[in-house]
């Protein structure tokens, strides 16, 4: 026990020396909340819009009042023809323009029915898809609108477009679908998850690297010994980092913590052992801090992109699906997302929490074998 | 087995796949001995040491390191012995006194021990102005010098020093010798690899690797009688080369 104590006090004192880790320590945490919580959004805001008003009636007038009042849409402009407004498209200073025709008003008081045109830029593919769906939403609220005013059936279409698609969205758990409490949470597992790979690689393979490995090694210290008290203090970290997070999380994002908090925190504290124990099998595969560094992020990229954390899971193909179930970072942003966002209770994730011990009992295991062999 | 020996090896045997680092080595060491272990690059002699220290397990052969087995007690034998490698291995980014504080911690000696201890270390090496600096800031003379007090801070029956005094200045090394004999007179056997020759002749005995195999051992004065020669360097040149074999 004072073996372990001893090397815990020596990598403490050395991690609050070093000039490079200590600022990434408690830097790294505020950046990711306070930038990437605010760059990694779905969300589009202010999309550029143009309309062609051919009626100029009250209706079109209305339409046009109603689509700018959101946040959603910001009107450029009013062009008076299909060129003028294809010209605005080209120099992409509007993202989409809407065509009314004449006898808008007319048409939508005698037939009960009409269409109108929508071009959009779809050079950035996603966003246009997301603005045409802003759109969709838009003109299915004014039609019920209409149909109130009106007292009749208003059916108003987009043309060459078949069918309007049910825009009948409720999105539960997340219903302003504000995208800070989707992804700040899933941020703060990348986090502790970098924590845990990048800086216990670095650390243990440093010994190698500068040689007291070597005078570690002849001394009566155990491996085990010495190994726990390497990745002691990074689990303290983690966990620091985590509660940290969670906290500004709280008081910046007003994230809503609707299940129990120390159930994240038990589920972090064997997730975390679980990422230790993957920087712990990389620094024995390695020979020095850049190979480590290499290695952990060829790893924290694939752990990223296969998380669920900026693209759903569900949308990939079967077998990357399949992949996916070796991602420890999965599980974990599952977790938080489901206990943070849903209220879940310890019985709902208990297959994470199954998947991500015995995942950490074999890499350490494998870990733990592997560093005995090779020094 | 005779007590009188800190280190006996018998055909202590090294592979690594289809090379031979080590090929049968058979040696004592005398108690409170200061042993010399010469050899070209790639002799073999840092991989000797290895297996001495417990840092690498034989292939074959046995060894008895302050009377316990190699393979048997290895975990006492790391209790009874010190090791300074070529590589300083002491932390840069603690302070001397932190640095003695976790060593010495780590043998097992009382926190009460350790202080009275290290306080008279440090005033042997006159470093008491710099105890509570970082070791990284001292010049590379010192440091070796701190690193052989702290290897046998613990009290060990031998200590282990794998080309202690490597690009040290002329003067440093002298000093250091001079600890090496305090130690030596207190009764510690001293195991060394050195590239010196001149280092070579303050040694009680040397042995001579070439090419994995134990190829002289005697008194630096036995070994310069059998090969004719009036300086060690001569007698390195000669066998080092592989001539003549023991």
């Amino acid at each position: 026990m004072r073996q372990i104590l001893l090397i815990i006090i020596k990598e403490f004192k050395q991690i609050f020396r070093n000039r490079i880790l200590l600022p990434l320590i408690f830097m790294m945490p505020i950046i990711q909340l306070l930038i990437l919580a605010n760059a990694a959004t779905f969300e589009i805001k202010k999309i550029k819009l143009a309309i062609i008003d051919n009626d100029k009636s009250h209706i079109s007038k209305n339409f046009a009042y109603k689509l700018q009042s959101g946040d959603y849409f910001k009107i450029i402009d009013y062009p008076n023809s299909i060129k003028d407004a294809e010209k605005l498209l080209e120099t992409n200073s509007i993202d989409l323009y809407i065509y009314i025709p004449n006898n808008f008003e007319r048409n939508l008081a005698k037939e009960h029915t009409e269409k109108i045109g929508v071009v959009v830029n779809a050079i950035d593919g996603s966003k246009a898809g997301v603005s045409f769906n802003y759109l969709l939403n838009n003109i299915a609220s004014y039609q019920s609108e209409l149909t109130k005013t009106f007292g009749n059936k208003i059916n108003l279409q987009i043309a060459q477009s078949p069918k309007i698609i049910s825009n009948d969205y409720y999105f539960w758990y997340n219903l302003n679908q504000d995208y800070k409490i989707y992804v700040v949470p899933g941020l703060l597992v990348l986090l502790i998850t970098i924590v845990g790979i990048f800086l216990t690689a670095i650390n243990i393979v440093r010994e190698k690297e500068i040689g007291t490995i070597e005078q570690i090694n002849v001394t009566p210290i155990k491996k085990i010994e010495f190994i726990i008290g390497k990745l002691l203090p990074f689990w303290l970290i983690g966990m620091f980092e985590l509660i940290f997070g969670m906290i500004v999380a709280r008081i910046v994002y007003h994230i809503p913590v609707l299940g129990n908090p120390l159930l994240i925190i038990g589920f972090a504290s064997i997730y975390l052992t679980l990422v230790l124990g993957i920087g712990l099998l990389i620094s024995t595969a390695s020979q020095n801090q850049q190979q480590a560094v290499f290695i952990s992020w060829f790893f924290m990229l694939i752990f990223v992109l296969l998380s669920g954390l900026f693209t759903p899971i569900e949308n990939m193909p079967p077998l990357v699906q399949n992949i996916t179930l070796f991602n420890p970072l999965k599980y974990f942003i599952e977790v938080i997302r489901l206990v943070m966002l849903k209220g879940s209770t310890f019985s709902d994730i208990k297959l994470q929490f199954f998947m991500t011990t015995l995942y950490s009992l074999v890499i350490n295991s494998i870990a733990i074998l592997v560093y005995r062999k090779s020094s | 087995m005779s007590n009188n020996f800190a280190i006996k090896t018998i055909d202590l045997t090294k592979k690594f796949g289809n090379f031979t680092a080590c090929d049968n080595l058979t040696f004592e060491v005398h108690k409170g001995e200061i042993f010399g272990f010469l050899g070209a690059n790639g002799a073999g002699k840092t991989t000797a040491m290895k297996m001495l220290s417990g840092l690498l397990s034989p292939t074959s052969g046995t060894a008895k390191i302050a009377d316990y087995d190699i393979y048997k007690e290895s975990e006492k034998i790391k209790k009874n012995i010190g090791y300074m490698s070529q590589k300083f291995s002491l932390y840069d980014d603690l302070t001397i006194q932190e640095n003695i504080n976790f060593f010495a911690g780590i043998y097992g000696l009382s926190n009460k021990l350790i202080k009275e201890k290290s306080e008279v270390v440090i005033n042997e090496l006159d470093l008491k102005k710099q105890q509570n600096k970082l070791v990284g800031s001292l010049p590379l003379g010192w440091k070796q010098k701190l690193a052989f007090s702290i290897a046998i801070f613990h009290n060990p029956a031998i200590v282990f020093l794998d080309e202690p005094t490597g690009g040290v200045d002329p003067v440093t090394r002298r000093q250091f010798w001079d600890l090496i004999y305090q130690s030596a007179e207190r009764g510690l056997t001293v195991f060394l690899t050195t590239h010196y020759m001149d280092e070579s002749e303050y040694c009680n005995r040397i042995a001579i690797m070439a090419n994995g195999k134990l190829a002289a051992i005697g008194t630096p004065k036995e070994l310069k009688e059998s090969n004719s020669s009036s300086s060690m360097n001569d007698v390195f040149i000669q066998i080092a080369r592989g001539k003549n074999y023991v």
